[in-house]
C-alpha cells in the first residue's frame, strides 16, 4: 500500500500518540500524499493498522473536507469564497477560472491537470482574493496574476516540499474596483 | 502611553528570521519557562488569574479561572492542546503568530502544561496550514535538541512532550469538543457539555484547550507578572489584543492594541481608513459569527468585550470585517449561510436544517422571488436555533441572520418584488431579537 519510506513515517506517527486511534488524520495525510487519494483498499489498510473499521475511517475520510476519496487533478485549485474574499473579488477570480479551464468548481479538467474547487476561509483574508494550490497558498490574486500561475503549473509537477506562501504585491486601488462586486 | 506590543513586537522587529530559536532567545525568549519551573504551580495560575487574561478564541472566558478547573488530586494524565484551528472567517492573527513567532506559542504551551501538570501537549493545526505547521514544528525540533522539550526540562525533575497535529478541513474542529473528538481519530463532532474538559477532555482526561494568542501571551505575563499586564485595556477588558483586519480597507492586516480602544480612531489609524471612493457601510468586528454594525453603531464604540456588546456586536475572534458600500448586505448573509450550512456537523437537527433552509431562503430573496414571509421565516428559524444545540454554530449563523435584517432592512425589503410592510417587520425582528447578545 505504502512506500517502505511512508510505513516508516506512520510507524513514527503512531508512537507519538497515547493511543493509536488517535493518528488517524496524520496517517491518512501520508497515504493521501503517496498515492494522490485515499482509496477504499487504503481505507481497509489504514483501518488494520489503527485497529478500527473499514467503516470508521470511512466516516472519517468523508467527514473532512481535504481528503479525496476520489482521484483529482495533478493541481488542485482551491479558491476561497468566503465573506472577506468575496468582498474583495473572489467571485472574479472563480470565473476567470471556470472560463480559462472550462470546467465548474468540483470539477476536473479532460487532461487530469487541474481541479477547481471553491473552499471556506484560510486564514488569508487580509491579502484576498486568494487561493490555495495543493499545499501553497497564493495571496492577493489578480486575474492576471491566475493566468501567469496556470501557464506555470501546466509546465511542472505539484510542489509539496516548498510550502511558503506566494503573496504578491497589493492590488492596485483600480485592480481591485475592476474585481469588487456592485451592490445590486 | 501606548500599550507594548505584548504579541507582535518580536516578529515585528524580526520579520525574516523572527522564527527561529536564536532570534527568540536575542529577545528574551524562554526566561519565562525558567522562571515557571521555580515556582509553585498555584502561583503561576495565580498569577494569570491577576494578569484578567481572557481566552483569545472568542468565548473570552478568563484563562487562570480556566486552568483553576483542572483537578490537582487526579491520577489521570492531563493534557494540555493549543487551539491552532483558525477558520472563523476573517481571522488570520493565529497565523500570523504562528509564522512570526512559534517559540512564543511553544512556551506559551509548555508554562501552561507546567502549571496544570501536563507532561503531553497538542497543538491541532487546520489541515490548510502547511506553512505555520512547519515553522511550529521547526521551533519543536530546535526546543527537543535544547533540553527545553523531553525528559527533565531545562535540567528540572518535569517532563514534557509536545505533538504537533493537523486536521483536514473542517471548521468545527475548531470548537473545543469537536477538537478532542478530532484529536482521537474521529469526526469533529462537538461534544455535550457537561462534562467540560477540565473534567473529561481528551481521552476522558482532565484537559486545558486555549486559542494560540491566549497562549502566546502568557510568557509575558510569567515574566513581567500579572499586575503588569492587568495596568493595560479596561477594568473588565485586560491587556491587549490582535485583530486580524480584511475588506477594503488602506492596509488590511493584524494590528495589537491595547483592549478599549475607540474604534472608528482603529479603522483610520491602524487600517488606514477606507479605500479611496469607497464608503464604510457596515463593520463585522469579532469574526462573521458576530452581529454586524452599522455606521451609527461605529461611532463611539469600544474595541473591549464589554464595550463591543454596549455598541450590540462581539469581539468573538477579533476578525475585524469592513464592508464597503460597494457590497449588498443580503449578499454577505448568503456567503455567511452558505458556510455555516457547509460546515454544520449535523447532528442537532435545529442546526442542521435551519441553517440549509436560510441558504435557501436568503438564495430566493436575491433571486428576487423572496417575500415578508421567508424574511420572517428567517428570523423564525434563527430564533429555533440560537441556545438550543449542542455548540455554538448554530447561534454562529443566527446572530448574523436576525442583526442584518434588523439594521439593514430596506436592503431585504427592496429585494421582495411585493412591498413590505416595514412595520411589521420591525414587530418580527422584535420577538425575535432577544437572541442576540446583551450589552
Ligand atoms: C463553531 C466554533 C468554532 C470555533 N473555532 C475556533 C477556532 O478556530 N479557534 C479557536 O481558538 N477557538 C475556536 N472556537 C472556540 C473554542 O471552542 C474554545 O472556546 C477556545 O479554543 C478556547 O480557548 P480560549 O479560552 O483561549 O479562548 C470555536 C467555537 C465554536 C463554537
Ligand atoms: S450546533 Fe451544528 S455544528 Fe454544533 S454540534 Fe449541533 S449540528 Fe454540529
Ligand atoms: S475570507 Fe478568504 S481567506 Fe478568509
Amino acid at each position: 500500500m505504502l512506500s517502505p519510506g511512508g510505513i516508516e513515517r506512520v510507524d513514527r506517527i503512531v508512537a507519538r500518540y497515547p493511543r493509536p486511534l488517535a493518528a488517524m488524520l496524520p496517517v491518512l495525510w501520508v497515504v493521501q500524499e503517496e498515492r494522490g487519494w485515499i482509496s477504499p483498499g487504503a481505507m481497509e489498510w489504514v483501518a488494520e493498522r489503527l485497529g478500527t473499521s473499514p467503516a470508521k475511517v470511512q466516516a472519517v475520510v468523508s467527514f473532512y473536507t481535504m481528503f479525496d476519496d476520489r482521484p483529482v487533478g495533478k493541481h488542485k485549485l482551491q479558491v476561497c469564497r468566503t465573506l472577506s474574499c468575496e468582498l474583495m473579488g473572489a467571485r472574479r477570480i472563480v470565473d476567470h477560472l471556470r472560463e480559462r479551464l472550462g470546467i465548474e468548481p468540483g470539477e476536473t479538467t479532460a487532461d487530469g491537470t487541474f481541479t477547481l474547487q471553491e473552499v471556506e476561509c484560510l486564514a488569508s483574508c487580509g491579502t484576498a482574493p486568494m487561493m490555495q494550490c495543493n499545499l501553497k497558498f497564493y495571496e492577493h490574486l489578480t486575474p492576471e496574476r491566475v493566468d501567469a500561475l496556470l501557464a506555470e503549473l501546466r509546465s511542472r509537477e505539484p510542489e509539496w516540499e516548498d510550502v511558503d506562501p506566494v503573496v504578491y504585491e497589493r492590488p492596485s486601488d483600480a485592480e481591485f474596483r475592476a474585481m469588487m462586486p456592485e451592490a445590486t | 502611553m501606548a500599550a507594548p506590543k505584548i504579541l507582535m513586537q518580536r516578529g515585528l522587529d524580526r520579520p525574516d528570521d523572527g522564527h527561529t530559536l536564536e532570534a527568540y532567545e536575542a529577545a528574551g525568549g524562554y526566561r519565562s519557562l525558567r522562571k515557571a519551573l521555580g515556582m509553585d504551580r498555584v502561583a503561576i495560575v495565580e498569577e494569570v488569574k491577576k494578569s484578567g487574561l481572557r481566552g483569545r478564541g472568542g468565548a473570552g472566558f478568563p484563562t487562570g479561572t480556566k486552568w483553576g478547573f483542572i483537578p490537582r488530586d487526579s491520577e489521570k494524565p492531563k493534557y494540555l492542546v493549543c487551539n491552532s484551528d483558525e477558520s472563523e472567517p476573517g481571522t488570520f492573527k493565529d497565523r500570523w503568530l504562528l509564522e512570526r513567532d512559534p517559540h512564543a506559542v511553544l512556551e506559551g504551551m509548555a508554562i501552561a502544561s507546567v502549571a496544570i501538570g501536563a507532561k503531553l501537549a497538542f497543538n491541532y493545526f487546520r489541515g490548510e496550514f502547511s506553512f505555520p505547521l512547519r515553522r511550529f514544528q521547526a521551533a519543536v525540533d530546535e526546543a527537543y535538541a535544547k533540553g527545553y522539550l523531553g525528559k527533565g526540562i531545562m535540567g528540572s525533575d518535569v517532563d514534557l512532550d509536545m505533538v504537533v497535529h493537523f486536521g483536514a478541513g473542517a471548521y468545527i474542529a475548531g470548537e473545543e469538543t469537536g477538537l478532542l473528538e478530532s484529536l482521537e481519530g474521529k469526526k469533529a463532532m462537538p461534544r455535550n457539555k457537561p462534562p467540560f474538559p477540565a473534567v473529561e477532555g481528551l481521552f476522558q482526561c482532565p484537559t486545558v484547550i486555549n486559542n494560540t494568542e491566549t497562549l502566546a501571551v502568557v510568557p509575558w505575563i510569567v515574566e513581567h507578572g500579572g499586575d503588569e499586564y492587568a495596568r493595560w485595556g479596561t477594568e473588565k477588558s485586560r491587556g491587549t489584543k490582535m485583530w486580524s483586519c480584511s475588506g477594503p480597507i488602506n492596509r488590511p492586516g493584524v494590528y495589537e492594541v491595547e483592549l478599549g480602544v475607540d474604534l472608528m480612531e482603529f479603522l483610520e489609524n491602524e487600517c488606514g481608513g477606507m479605500m479611496e471612493g469607497v464608503g464604510l457601510k457596515a463593520l463585522v468586528p469579532g469574526g462573521s459569527s458576530v452581529p454586524i454594525m452599522t455606521v451609527g453603531m461605529c461611532v463611539g464604540a469600544k474595541m473591549d468585550y464589554e464595550g463591543l456588546r454596549a455598541a450590540g456586536s462581539m469581539v468573538g475572534s477579533g476578525g475585524f470585517i469592513v464592508i464597503g458600500d460597494h457590497a449588498s448586505i443580503p449578499d454577505c448573509l448568503h456567503n455567511l449561510a452558505h458556510f455555516y450550512t457547509h460546515e454544520s456537523c449535523g447532528q442537532c437537527t435545529p442546526c442542521r436544517e435551519g441553517c440549509g433552509w436560510i441558504e435557501q431562503l436568503v438564495g430566493r430573496l436575491l433571486d428576487g422571488r423572496g417575500t415578508q414571509a421567508d424574511l420572517e421565516q428567517i428570523l423564525r428559524l434563527s430564533d429555533a436555533m440560537a441556545g438550543k444545540t449542542i455548540c455554538a454554530l448554530a447561534d454562529a449563523l443566527a446572530w448574523p441572520a436576525i442583526s442584518y435584517i434588523q439594521r439593514f432592512p430596506e436592503e431585504f425589503a427592496a429585494l421582495c418584488p411585493e412591498p413590505v410592510d416595514m412595520d411589521a417587520l420591525t414587530a418580527a425582528v422584535d420577538r425575535h431579537k432577544h437572541v442576540l447578545p446583551a450589552a
